[in-house]
């Protein structure tokens, strides 16, 4: 069993009209088995709605299955006894940097959740040296967070979860309302985590160039999982994608554009050095 | 008609320590009808030039013109200058309160003081300009997608019927088709109505697609105002303020230095095809290379 497995994982939720009268059931998240790696680099793609963000929250037991099993490094989300065992093992990073910082310093924000689990204080400080560096802002650490760029902000977020220990971490679009240089940096951030920690990353976007390195994508529709494969083997179906109002990395798509000009080049490409090379530069 | 910024300034906590130049000496001119993007690192001052253009900020000095009036004068309306320079803020679906759509989108125009049967018009105007279809129309708002509430909060500026339409990233967080849906909407209702429209995106693809012309914000200051094509030949210096070009610029930049003589102009996909085909046909073409296939 992987660090993170799923098992006909299915969620559903009452709608409720205004005066609290039952309209309907949805099913947020349907029969959806998955079974992830440690240290694997896994993406989740899907439109808004699609139950991506419902399924994330399972990972770290803010949701537990109507139906179906999560484990989580073996243990049942739906057993109370493990749920801080849980969230210490898969962290969260949500979109909004500023509801996740607490702290008036830096350093003292990434040290909450160490104090919190009653570690000793030295400890927490190597901890909090350690993340922060992972993350390339241990030059901030007496900052005060509110001077920081939503992109430094997010990755005190992440450095927050880092210092914890997790064995895996989830991101749910981390970079959806930053800048360009944000987003350049979370993600070198956070693949600086999974390639040299070794933490196991969930990251879900909706930026296609921001997954062209992971291991595996799912893609979900309806609440359940429509595709999956490498990022080589989903980009390559550029129409299937875009039927689930999604898109390809430009430089997927400018290949296709030029396949549809009558340019033999291969399907899925995924990088600049790839189309170069497939143009026989 | 116009905006014209003569000279604005605007300084946070004057006269503390904590004093800092938002805006550091701004002038410019915008016409009639032009799509326009502006673009910025965080905290560069793109929010705040926004906001003086409707008057919810006031200039520490310099002068704003709206139509050859200055909205500083003694006796200018300002409250009505916020109906004709609508301001659609990031996240405008947190702004939505009512119990259906159409009494949302009738709150603005109710609160200028039109009659009803007025209100309503404007309302289901502006609702179909944004592309809601009619059954959506008595829903509750917060029944529908994200990218639905987010047209009816865009509906209820429109309602106001604003001269002049500026969105401050309208696409964040949703997805890819949503965002494109809600451009295409916004480029339609800009052709259509000639309204003037400003957008402020994070997305250096959005904004090559869609605008006619750039604004570059770095430490409140205008660093580039000039079409798409002409910004993003600056694309090195962008980087350096925390910005980038469409990632089609880079490739045709990359194919140039390799060797293959492309015009690095392009800045959408499509532009970028165009040109790498005509380049290697040019070339002599690729081996097992067919005709077109469109």
């Amino acid at each position: 069993m992987g660090i993170v497995k799923a098992e006909k994982l299915t969620y559903e939720y009452i709608r409720r009209d205004e005066e609290g009268n039952v309209e309907g059931l949805v099913r947020a998240v349907d029969e959806v088995s998955l079974d992830v790696k440690q240290g694997e680099f896994i993406a989740i793609l899907g439109h808004n709605g699609s139950g991506k963000s419902t399924l994330a929250k399972q990972i770290n037991a803010i949701l537990y299955p109507t139906e179906g099993t999560v484990w989580v490094d073996g243990m049942d989300t739906k057993e109370e006894e493990h749920l801080w065992d849980i969230r210490q093992t898969a962290g969260m990073v949500f979109q909004n940097p500023d509801n996740q910082i607490i702290g008036q310093v830096v350093e003292e924000d990434v040290g909450f959740g160490p104090e919190n689990m009653g570690i000793p204080t030295e400890e927490i400080w190597q901890r909090v040296e350690e993340s922060l560096r992972a993350v390339g802002m241990y030059a901030f650490r007496k900052y005060s967070p509110n001077k920081l760029s939503g992109g430094q902000k997010q990755r005190v977020s992440i450095a927050g979860v880092l210092a914890m220990h997790p064995k895996c971490i989830v991101l749910d679009e981390p970079t959806a309302m930053l800048d360009p240089n944000g987003r350049r940096e979370v993600i070198r951030a956070v693949r600086g985590l999974n390639q040299v920690e070794g933490v196991t990353v969930i990251l879900i976007t909706h930026y296609m160039e921001e997954i062209v390195h992971a291991d595996h994508v799912f893609v979900m529709d309806q609440g359940r999982i429509a595709m999956e494969g490498t990022p080589r083997e989903i980009f390559s179906q550029v129409e299937r994608l875009q039927d689930l109002r999604l898109d390809v990395p430009q430089v997927t798509l400018l290949a296709y554009e030029l396949q549809n000009r009558g340019l033999p080049l291969p399907d899925g490409i995924l990088t600049r050095e790839e189309l170069i090379q497939a143009l026989g530069l | 008609m116009s905006i014209i910024l003569d000279h604005v300034n605007y300084i946070y906590e004057k006269d503390t320590p904590l004093e800092r130049k938002a805006l550091d000496d701004i002038s410019l001119v915008i016409p009639d009808g032009q799509f326009i993007g502006i673009i910025g690192h965080t905290g560069s001052g793109k929010s705040t030039l926004m906001q003086h253009l409707n008057g919810l900020i006031r200039a520490t000095s310099g002068s704003i013109y709206f139509n050859g009036e200055d909205i500083y004068d003694r006796d200018y309306d300002r409250k009505k200058l916020r109906s004709r320079v609508g301001l659609v803020f990031q996240y405008p679906e947190h702004q939505l309160f009512e119990i259906d759509v159409f009494r949302d989108v009738c709150f603005g125009p109710k609160n200028l003081g039109l009659d009803r049967r007025e209100v309503e018009l404007r309302a289901y105007d502006a609702l179909r300009r944004v592309g809601l279809p009619d059954e959506l129309f008595y829903q509750s708002p917060f029944e529908l997608s994200g990218g639905q509430k987010r047209r009816v909060a865009i509906a209820g500026v429109l309602a106001m019927k604003p001269e002049v339409l500026i969105l401050d990233e309208p696409t964040a967080g949703l997805d890819p088709r949503g965002r494109t849906e809600i451009l295409e909407q916004i480029k339609k209702l800009q052709r259509e109505t000639g309204m003037t429209v400003l957008l402020v995106s994070h997305s250096m693809e959005d904004v090559a697609e869609y605008v006619d012309r750039i604004l570059v914000m770095n430490q409140g200051r205008i660093l580039y105002d000039d079409a798409p094509k002409a910004v993003f030949r600056h694309y090195r210096e962008l980087e350096e303020v925390g910005l980038a070009a469409p990632q089609a610029a880079y490739i045709m930049h990359d194919l140039r230095e390799r060797g293959l003589p492309v015009n690095t102009d392009a800045i959408t996909v499509e532009e970028a095809a165009e040109e790498i085909a005509r380049a290697v046909r040019a070339a002599g073409g690729l081996p097992g290379m067919t005709g077109q296939r469109i």
